[in-house]
């Protein structure tokens, strides 16, 4: 894919790590020999995204999403395969990719501690050499779509944690770069800051066209933005695509849960199967390939009094969770 | 804007946010105001003492007065310890993080090193030469006060000498950033630097009272250019040829630390890229 604007390609990372002994003489031997070990952080990823599309980056702690995430930002280089951003290899042409791009590192701040969120915003200006008057109209509409026009003069140390991550974003994006790292944007954020960096994240992605990766645990981050999920486990992708096919492949089933008028003994549907039962509730789950849910619903209906029903797919979280057990990655 | 403007511009706004920040930290100025007060006050009645009993002296007592007060109103401009916040991204972490700023990151540090090395001492030395200058005199002791520089030529000459000053005093603090994070340990480089610079530097002793066979080579080495040279030039005690050769020194000095400093950066952050923060 020649005209991909992220393109990896084999991409594979081994660190080195120094093994601790154990006890005194451990030690003291460490002083004069150090044993080292071998950790492969990536095994040979490849994946590339065109110009504006949104991908999340799942996998469980130290599966190599972090790793990749540093890559693709030029903090770390591969031990081989190729890696290119918007036509530079970031860790050879550090200066000029740092500066097309943007980052947010959830864990991490990229604001100065101790300056008032205002003087952050005009010192990334000057460090990214931004026009004033440029800076001006891109400021602007940041402070205005983020509401962060009650916190410019508070110093970031005294800012609450959802507003940081919104100031952080802001800051990623003053000099309006094609391409914006996400890495765990909404960890520990309460459920209102949660979608409001969703919201944002959405309209950058579609209203401007900046190309987003996005690392989380958090899977509600990656079905309500991404169309395209890279699952990561053990170094390698597990899976390239969308939701559903994700879905198709781990967890098909539905469930059905119904409620009845009155007390009920035993549910015994074929192509069933009961995951919970209560006197006047009962949750079935079947395989929407084989029984269809409005013949199920009619069956049902036919033979007790229902006073309600309601299909649903599993949670996301456990649908992930299968997936990490078929691949054994669970840790 | 220039060129060669547009492409400091990134420096100099970093040397502008620390300095403003560090201009705000008033109460710790003040109290080192007053323990430096202390300590010149202590120090001349030492050296009024040793200059009454000796039969030569290397300095007239004059000299040495001037040279505690202007050492101890510039005491903050000498490199005391690297820069505690990059000390801290080092322990967490957050080292690798500098470099998603497009910037040259021994710049990046530079600018901050350099901020450091003049909001402080700015703070300290204007109540300080203010007391020993002119308090002192009107309260009729211009004897134990800080006296006027010795000459014109002498007064330029320190004032260049101190320009010179913050750029050595950035490279050696630099230097120091730059080893806390290969060593993992700001301690070690603090604690190494820490006497050796003040002894070296004539910030406890005067070089010029240090034995005669020792002052070639305190003169050469190149903490004599954080203080000493300076110091002796305001007196005139350094004077003619022997001033401009000791600007060249501090001028050679920062030079050879700024390119140590940047060779050891690119060695360590090459290894950073590689085994990873």
């Amino acid at each position: 894919m020649a005209d991909a604007h992220i393109l990896i390609e084999g991409l594979t990372k081994t660190f080195r790590v120094a093994e601790r002994r154990a006890g005194a003489l451990g030690k003291l031997a460490a002083l004069f020999h150090r044993r080292w070990r071998a950790v492969e952080a990536l095994r040979g990823i490849s994946f590339a995204l065109g110009e504006g599309e949104l991908v999340g980056l799942i996998g469980p702690n130290g599966a190599g999403k972090s790793t990749t995430l540093k890559i693709l930002c030029g903090i770390l280089e591969p031990t081989s395969g190729r890696c290119e951003v918007d036509g530079l290899v970031p860790w050879r042409e550090r200066i000029r990719h740092v500066a097309r791009i943007g980052a947010v590192f959830g864990q991490r701040t990229q604001l100065w501690w101790d300056l008032p969120v205002i003087e952050s915003f005009e010192l990334l200006r000057d460090i990214y050499r931004v026009p004033r008057n440029r800076y001006r109209t891109t400021s602007e509409e940041l402070i205005a779509v983020l509401e962060l026009e009650r916190l410019l003069g508070t110093p970031v140390r005294q800012l609450s944690l959802g507003q940081r991550i919104r100031c952080e974003i802001a800051a990623s994006m003053l000099h309006e770069p094609r391409v914006l790292f996400l890495d765990e944007p909404t960890i520990g954020l309460d459920a209102v800051a949660k979608l409001a960096v969703r919201d944002f994240v959405k309209r950058l992605n579609r209203e401007r066209g900046v190309t987003v990766i996005l690392t989380t645990h958090d899977m509600h981050d990656v079905e309500a933005l991404a169309d395209r999920v890279i699952v990561i486990g053990k170094g390698m992708i597990l899976a390239d695509g969308s939701l559903a096919t994700l879905r198709r492949g781990a967890l098909a089933e539905r469930r059905l849960r119904v409620q009845f008028t009155g007390d009920v003994e035993q549910v015994d549907i074929p192509g069933t199967i009961v995951r919970r039962s209560e006197a006047r509730a009962v949750e079935l789950s079947f395989d929407p390939r084989v029984t269809s849910a409005h013949q199920l619903i009619a069956q049902v209906a036919s033979r007790f009094d229902v006073e309600d029903v309601h299909i649903e797919e599993p949670p996301i979280e456990e649908v992930i969770a299968k997936f990490y057990a078929l691949h054994s990655v669970d840790d | 804007m220039t060129d060669a403007g547009s492409a400091l511009r990134p420096y100099f706004a970093v040397f502008r946010a620390r300095f403003n920040l560090l201009l705000q930290y008033r109460a710790a100025a003040l109290a080192g105001f007053g323990t430096q007060c202390w300590w010149g006050a202590i120090k001349i009645m030492v050296f009024a003492a040793f200059f009454r009993s000796a039969a030569s002296t290397p300095m007239t007592l004059r000299q040495a007065i001037d040279y505690v007060w202007l050492g101890q109103a510039f005491l903050t401009l000498l490199p005391w310890s690297g820069d505690p916040e990059i000390a801290r991204m080092m322990r967490s972490g957050d080292v690798s993080y500098e470099r998603l700023r497009p910037l040259d990151t021994y710049g990046f540090w530079y600018a901050r090193a350099a901020a450091r090395r003049t909001a402080t001492p700015l703070l300290r030395a204007i109540p300080m030469v203010v007391t020993a200058g002119v308090l002192l005199p009107l309260l009729g002791a211009p004897q134990w006060g800080l006296s006027a520089p010795a000459s014109a030529r002498a007064a330029a000459l320190f004032v260049l000498s101190m320009v010179l000053v913050v750029a050595l005093s950035s490279a050696v603090a630099s230097l120091m950033d730059v080893l806390t994070v290969a060593t993992l340990s700001d301690r070690g480089v603090n604690s190494l630097a820490g006497p050796l610079i003040i002894i070296l530097s004539g910030s406890l002793i005067p070089l010029p009272l240090f034995p005669e066979w020792m002052q070639p080579l305190l003169g050469l080495q190149p903490f004599a250019g954080l203080l000493d040279t300076p110091m002796r030039i305001y007196g005139g005690h350094l004077g003619g040829t022997d001033a401009i050769a000791a600007l060249g020194r501090q001028v050679v000095w920062a030079v050879l630390l700024v390119l140590l400093g940047r060779m050891l950066m690119a060695r360590f952050m090459a290894k950073l890229q590689v085994q990873g923060g």
